[in-house]
C-alpha cells in the first residue's frame, strides 16, 4: 500500500477477519492511510511505530482486553481512540470512556456514522490550538470573553453552567461520561451525585435549545454521559 | 400323616370377583400358606420343609427365613439343601435371643419364605410385637410365606381351648390370618401316635411350659383339639362348597346376610362376649360390629375402665369386627340407633348379674334393648362363671388425696351444726334438717358423690346427737324422728347422686367442647394454609395446645424421612426416624402405644389419604396412659385426617400449578422457536437476495434497481439487529441480569433521548410532547426506561397511519410519575388489551409491519422491575394509549 505522508493514518484493531475486511474496503477511499492489527500486542507496537491519527479499537481481542490497551496507550499518547464493540451495555461503554477512549460505537453500525466520528476526531487531533470562538448553527460561544450568544443575543448562564458548556464544547463530538464531567467541574467529592449534573444540563438546554425535549446541541448518551454535537 | 389340602375360595360373589381380578393383575401381595396342627409335635415344621423341597425341585425360589428345628435331627436333615437366612440376634436382659431377621428377608426377597411358628411373640426390641405382624409385612412386600401354627392359638378359639384343656395359651393370632391364608394344610396324626412321639422325646416343649405339658397332653385334650382343628379346616371346605354353588348359580336357602353387634363396656365379661359374638358371626357368615358407648354420666367410671375398653376394642378389631366409639346419653338408645343405621340383625348382650334394687328405677340395658329393638333379635349370652380377670382393679386418677375430700365433708357437717346452733332459737329441729341438706348439696357440688354421701350420713348423726332429744346421745325419744333421719339421708343421697351426675356431665361436656374447639381451630388454620409451612405451623401450634404433646411431622425426601416440622426442644434419634420410616412405608401406625416397634419414644401415625401416604405425624403424649385412651386416640385420628387432607390439598394445588407453569413454558418455547425461525430468516431472505443479485454480474442490475435492493437489504438488516437486541434484552430480563440501577433522572431528558434514538424513523411525524412544568428528577434506570419509551414510540410509529401524530404526556400523579404514549392507530381488540404485554403476542399487523412480539413484554418487565405498572387502553376517537406509572 503506497503511503501518502499527508493522509491521516488510521489504525484498525480487530481480530475478526470479516470486520477487518469490511472496514478496509469501506475506509480505503483515498482519504486515509490504513494500518491493521489483529492482537493487542500488535496494536500497541503499531501505536508506537505508526503513530496513527485515530485508532479504531475492538474491545474483545484474543490476547488482551481492549480497555487495558486504552489505558496503556493513554500513558504516553492522546491519540483519539474510537471503540468499536458488540458489547452494548452502558457499563462497558463507561469503562472504556473513563479509561480514556474518546468515542464508542456499538456493532453493528452504519459506515456513515463511523466516518462522521472519525472526522470529528481528526479535526480535534489536527487542530492543535482551539479557536477562541466556537460557532454552531445559531449558537456562538466566545471562550476568551466567556460570552454565550444565541441568535446574536447574550444568554445569561451561571458560572457552573458556563463551565459545563465550555467543557462540552472543547470536547465537541466526544462523549464525556458523567464521571468525567462531575470530576472536572464539581470535583471528586461529587462523583456520586449525578443529579446536580442532570439539573445543570436540563437548565442549559432550557436556555439554549429550541425544544428541550429534542435537544440539538447537548445530546444525552443514555446511561453514559453527554456529547456536544460537533460539526462533521 | 394325613394331609388335607384346602383351596381357598371366599364365598361371596364380590370376593370371587376380587379373586378373578387378582388373577388378572397381580396386586403384589404375597400368598400365605398355613400348616395347621392341633398340638406341638404333629410335624408341622417337617411337613413345611418337605413342601419347600418339593417347590425347590419345581424351580421356585425358596428361602428358610426362620425355621426352628429345636434340635430334632429329622427336621435338621430337611434343612440341608435349603437356603437359610441368618437370624437376627436381639439383646434382651443381657441375653442375645434369635429372631426372624425381617430386613434380611425383605432384602433377599425370595418367591417363598418359610417362617416357623406364626403365633410366636417377639423379643422386646424387635420391630413387631408378634411374628404374625412380621409375616404380614413380608406378604405386603409380595413374598409368599409358608408358616406353621396350632389351632389353639387363634383368638376366637382361645377360650374354648382354655375350657377344654384348662391351659390358657398366651400367644394368640388374629382369626383374620386364617381367612387371609390362601391355602391351609392340615397336619394331622392320631393322638396315640403323638403321645408315642412325646414319650420318645421327639416333641419339643419349651421349658417354661413344661409344667403345663402334663395337663395338656392328655388323650382327652388331644382328641378334642384334633376335632377342633379338623372342624376349623372343614369349615373352609364348607365355604368352598358354598362359593362353588354360588358361582354356579345353584339356588338354595341362602340366608340374607346377617349383621351382628356387640357392645363393649369395659367389664370383665366384655372379652368373653366379644369372643362369643365372633364365633356366632363366623357360624352365620355375618359381618359384625363392636361398639363402645361413652356416656357423659359415667365419666368417672369410664376413666377407670379406659384401659380395658381399649383392650376390648382392639381385641374385637383383631377378631375381624368393625369397631366404633360413640357418645350418647342413653346406652340402649345409642346401640339401637347404631344397629338400625348399620342394618344389624342381631345384638349380642350379656345376661345381667343378679337383679339389683336399682333395676327398679333404672331397668337393665337388656330390658331397654328388648323394648326398643323392633325387628332386631337380641341374643342374651350367659356370662356367669367367668371370673373377673386380674387387672380390673379400679383406680382413681386425678384425685391424689381423696381422704382430704372426706375430711372436708366432715368439716361441712361441723359448720352446719354450728350454724344450726346459732339459729336454734328461731327454728324448730325438723327445719334444721334443711341446713344439713344444704351441706350435702355443697359437698355434692364441690367434692363429688362419695364425700356427699358421707356428709348425708354424718349430718343425720350430728342432727340426732345435737338437736334431737335427748341431746348429746344417739338415742331418740320421739320415733317420728326416725322418719326425719331416713328422709334426710335418702334426700341427701339422691341429691348427691344428681348433683354429682350433673357435675360429671358438665366435666365431660367441657372436655368434649375443648376437643371440638381444638379440632375446629386446627381445621380453620389448615383451611387457610396455602403451603406446607403454614400447615406445619398450624399443626404444631394447635396440637401442642390441645394435647399438651410434643410432635413432629416427617415428610419423605427421596429415600429418607426428613423432619419437616418439630416442636421446640424435641429431638429425634436415628432410631426414631427409622420407626417413622416404617410407619410411612407400611401405612400403619408404629412406635409408642402400638404393637410395632413399641420401644420408640413417640407414636407415629401415617398421614395418609385414599390415594397416597404424604408423611408421618410423630407425637409424644404427656402420659403413657394417654396412648391408649379412646379420647386422645379419637382426637389424634381426627387431627391426622385433617392434616392429611390439608397436605393433599396443598400437594394437588402445587401439582396443578407446576403443570400450568410447564404448559405455559411449553407454549412459550414453541412461540419462541416459531418466532426465531420466522424473524431471523425473513430479514435474511431479503438481505441475501439483494446481495446475491448485486453480486451476480450476469443480472445487469441498473443503478436505481441496485439502490432499491440495497435500501431493502439495509432496512431488513436493521430489523434483524433490532430483533436480536430484543431477544438479548428479554434473555437478560429473564435471567435477572438486567438490574435496575435507579438514579435521579430528568424526565425531559428521557423523552429527548428516546426521540433522538428514533430520529431517522420519526422523519416528519408530528410528535406532541406535553410535560408539566417543574417536573422533579425521578428515580429510575434511565437506560432501561429509555428502552421502554423507544419500544413504545416504535410501536406507535409502526401501527398508526404515517400522517397521524404521536403524543407523549408526562406528569406527576399522586406519588407517581405518569407517562403516556398515544397514537391514532387501530387500537387493540378489547379482549386482547391485557395480552399485548405477553411474550410473542402480535397484533394482526397491517401490511409490511413486522414486530417481534417482544417489545411490549420487555417494557412490562422493565416497568415492573421498577415497581411500576403499565397498561394499554383504547382512546376515544381511535388509537391506543399506553400508560406507565412509576413510583417517585
Amino acid at each position: 500500500m503506497p503511503i501518502d505522508p499527508h493522509l491521516p493514518r488510521l489504525l484498525i484493531v480487530d481480530d475478526e477477519p470479516a470486520i477487518q475486511r469490511f472496514l478496509k474496503t469501506a475506509l480505503d477511499n483515498g482519504e486515509f492511510t490504513l494500518f491493521q492489527a489483529e492482537t493487542g500486542r500488535a496494536a500497541l507496537s503499531a501505536a508506537v511505530s505508526v503513530k496513527p491519527n485515530v485508532i479504531l479499537l475492538d474491545l474483545g481481542l484474543p490476547d488482551m482486553d481492549g480497555i487495558e490497551i486504552v489505558s496503556r496507550i493513554r500513558q504516553w499518547s492522546q491519540v483519539p481512540i474510537i471503540i468499536l464493540s458488540v458489547r452494548d451495555r452502558e457499563s462497558d461503554k463507561i469503562k472504556a470512556l473513563d479509561a480514556g477512549a474518546d468515542d464508542y460505537l456499538t456493532k453493528p453500525f452504519g459506515l456513515g456514522e463511523l466516518l462522521a466520528r472519525i472526522r470529528v476526531m481528526l479535526r480535534r487531533s489536527l487542530q492543535q490550538v482551539p479557536e477562541p470562538v466556537f460557532r454552531i448553527d445559531e449558537l456562538e460561544v466566545d471562550l476568551a470573553r466567556r460570552l454565550v450568544l444565541l441568535q446574536g443575543e447574550e444568554v445569561a448562564l451561571t458560572p457552573t453552567e458556563y463551565d459545563l458548556l465550555r467543557m462540552l464544547i472543547t470536547h465537541a463530538g466526544k462523549v464525556l461520561t458523567h464521571r468525567q464531567l462531575l470530576k472536572q467541574i464539581w470535583g471528586a467529592n461529587y462523583l456520586e451525585q449525578p443529579h446536580i449534573l442532570r439539573v445543570n444540563i436540563s437548565n442549559l438546554r432550557h436556555k439554549l435549545e429550541k425544544d428541550a425535549s429534542r435537544p440539538g446541541y447537548i445530546v444525552t448518551e443514555t446511561g453514559v454521559g453527554y456529547r456536544f454535537k460537533g460539526q462533521y | 400323616m394325613n394331609d388335607i389340602p384346602f383351596n381357598d375360595h371366599r364365598p361371596s360373589p364380590e370376593a370371587m370377583l376380587k379373586l378373578a381380578n387378582a388373577e388378572e393383575a397381580d396386586t403384589g401381595q404375597g400368598k400365605l400358606k398355613l400348616f395347621l396342627g392341633y398340638a406341638p409335635g404333629v410335624g408341622k415344621t417337617y411337613t413345611m420343609l418337605e413342601a419347600a423341597h418339593q417347590l425347590q425341585r419345581e424351580g421356585r425360589d425358596v428361602v428358610a427365613a426362620y425355621v426352628e428345628s429345636h434340635g430334632r435331627s429329622e427336621t435338621d436333615a430337611l434343612l440341608v439343601g435349603l437356603e437359610v437366612l441368618p437370624k437376627a440376634a436381639i439383646e434382651y436382659q443381657g441375653v442375645r435371643l434369635p429372631e426372624l431377621n425381617i430386613d434380611a428377608a425383605l432384602a433377599r426377597k425370595p418367591q417363598i419364605a418359610l417362617v416357623d411358628e406364626l403365633a410366636h411373640t417377639n423379643v422386646p426390641g424387635a420391630r413387631h410385637e408378634k411374628r404374625w405382624q412380621d409375616i404380614e409385612e413380608l406378604l405386603a412386600a409380595g413374598i409368599d410365606v409358608y408358616t406353621t401354627v396350632n389351632v389353639q392359638h387363634f383368638e376366637s378359639l382361645n377360650d374354648v381351648v382354655a375350657q377344654i384343656t384348662g391351659v390358657t395359651v398366651r400367644e394368640t393370632v388374629p382369626d383374620r390370618l386364617l381367612d387371609l391364608a390362601a391355602e391351609i394344610r392340615l397336619v394331622d396324626i392320631p393322638p396315640e401316635d403323638l403321645l408315642q412321639r412325646l414319650r420318645e422325646g421327639k416333641v419339643y416343649i419349651p421349658e417354661q411350659a413344661a409344667r403345663a405339658t402334663e395337663q395338656f397332653f392328655r388323650p382327652g385334650n388331644l382328641i378334642a383339639l384334633r376335632e377342633l382343628s379338623l372342624r376349623r379346616a372343614a369349615s373352609r371346605v364348607d365355604e368352598e362348597m358354598r362359593a362353588y354353588m354360588e358361582m354356579q348359580s345353584i339356588t338354595g336357602p341362602w340366608p340374607v346376610s346377617e349383621r351382628l353387634l356387640v357392645c363393649a363396656s369395659g367389664s370383665p365379661f366384655s372379652e368373653k362376649l366379644i369372643r362369643t359374638t365372633r364365633r356366632l358371626a363366623e357360624e352365620l357368615k355375618a359381618q359384625w360390629f363392636t361398639i363402645y358407648i361413652e356416656t357423659p354420666s359415667v365419666g368417672r367410671q369410664q376413666q377407670e375402665n379406659r384401659e380395658r375398653i381399649w383392650r376390648d376394642l382392639r381385641l374385637a378389631e383383631s377378631l375381624g369386627a368393625e369397631v366404633a366409639t360413640l357418645t350418647a346419653t342413653s346406652v340402649a338408645e345409642a346401640i339401637i340407633e347404631y344397629a338400625m343405621r348399620h342394618n344389624v340383625t342381631r345384638i349380642v348382650v350379656g345376661k345381667p348379674a343378679k337383679p339389683r334394687w336399682r333395676d327398679f328405677f333404672l331397668p337393665p340395658i337388656v330390658d331397654q334393648l328388648i323394648r326398643l329393638s323392633g325387628t332386631i333379635q337380641i341374643h342374651v349370652v350367659s356370662i356367669n362363671g367367668v371370673a373377673a380377670k386380674p387387672g380390673g382393679q379400679k383406680y382413681h386418677p386425678g384425685r391424689v388425696i381423696p381422704w382430704f375430700d372426706y375430711l372436708a365433708s366432715l368439716g361441712l357437717v361441723a359448720a352446719a351444726t354450728v350454724l344450726a346452733f346459732l339459729v336454734r332459737p328461731l327454728l324448730s329441729p325438723t327445719n334444721m334438717v334443711m341446713i344439713y341438706l344444704l351441706a350435702v348439696v355443697m359437698a355434692a357440688a364441690r367434692l363429688g358423690l362419695k364425700p356427699a354421701v358421707l356428709t348425708a350420713a354424718a349430718g343425720v348423726l350430728a342432727f340426732d346427737f345435737f338437736f334431737v332429744s335427748p341431746q348429746g346421745s344417739f338415742t331418740v325419744d320421739d320415733t317420728e324422728y326416725v322418719f326425719t333421719f331416713l328422709g334426710l339421708f335418702i334426700v341427701g343421697v339422691v341429691i348427691s347422686t344428681l348433683v354429682a351426675k350433673a357435675r360429671e356431665r358438665a366435666d365431660a361436656m367441657r372436655e368434649r367442647e375443648l376437643q371440638t374447639e381444638s379440632l375446629y381451630y386446627l381445621s380453620r388454620d389448615l383451611a387457610t394454609a396455602a403451603n406446607m409451612e403454614s400447615i406445619m405451623t398450624a399443626v404444631i401450634k394447635n396440637i401442642n395446645a390441645t394435647l399438651n404433646a410434643e410432635l413432629s411431622i416427617l415428610i419423605p425426601q427421596g429415600e429418607q424421612m426428613k423432619i419437616s416440622a418439630i416442636s421446640a426442644g424435641l429431638k429425634l434419634s436415628d432410631k426414631e426416624l427409622a420407626v417413622a420410616d416404617w410407619a410411612f412405608r407400611n401405612r400403619r401406625e408404629a412406635g409408642m402405644g402400638t404393637e410395632t416397634l413399641s420401644s420408640a419414644e413417640l407414636l407415629y401415625l401415617p398421614l395418609a389419604t385414599s390415594v397416597s401416604v404424604l408423611g408421618v405425624l410423630g407425637i409424644k403424649l404427656e402420659k403413657a396412659a394417654d396412648y391408649h385412651s379412646p379420647h386422645s386416640r379419637r382426637l389424634l385420628g381426627a387431627f391426622v385426617t385433617q392434616i392429611s387432607l390439608a397436605m393433599e390439598r396443598v400437594y394437588l394445588a402445587q401439582q396443578a400449578e407446576q403443570a400450568q407453569v410447564l404448559q405455559a413454558r411449553e407454549t412459550l418455547e414453541r412461540a419462541l422457536l416459531n418466532s426465531i425461525s420466522h424473524d431471523l430468516r425473513t430479514p435474511l431472505v431479503s438481505i441475501m437476495g439483494a446481495l446475491s443479485s448485486l453480486r451476480d454480474k450476469d443480472l445487469h442490475i441498473s443503478g436505481t434497481q441496485g439502490k432499491e435492493l440495497l435500501n431493502g437489504a439495509w432496512e431488513e438488516a436493521e430489523r434483524l439487529n433490532r430483533y436480536v437486541g430484543n431477544l438479548l434484552d428479554m434473555t437478560r430480563l429473564e435471567a435477572g441480569e438486567m438490574k435496575v440501577q435507579k438514579e435521579p433522572c430528568d424526565v425531559q431528558d428521557l423523552i429527548g433521548c428516546a426521540l433522538s434514538a428514533l430520529e431517522q424513523k420519526l422523519g416528519a411525524r408530528d410528535i406532541n410532547v406535553r410535560m408539566a412544568e417543574d417536573m422533579p428528577l425521578v428515580n429510575m434506570d434511565m437506560v432501561l426506561m429509555n428502552q421502554v419509551l423507544i419500544n413504545l414510540l416504535d410501536n406507535g410509529l409502526k401501527y398508526s397511519p404515517s400522517g397521524s401524530p404521536l403524543e407523549i404526556r408526562a406528569k406527576i400523579h399522586g406519588r407517581k410519575l405518569l407517562i403516556e404514549v398515544l397514537d391514532r392507530g387501530p387500537g387493540i381488540p378489547k379482549h386482547d388489551l391485557k395480552r399485548v404485554f405477553d411474550k410473542f403476542y402480535r397484533l394482526p399487523v397491517p401490511e409490511g409491519v413486522g414486530g417481534t412480539g417482544l417489545g411490549l413484554s420487555i417494557c412490562k418487565g422493565i416497568v415492573e422491575a421498577h415497581g411500576g405498572a403499565i397498561r394499554a387502553e383504547n382512546r376515544s376517537g381511535g388509537g391506543l394509549c399506553i400508560t406507565i406509572l412509576l413510583p417517585l
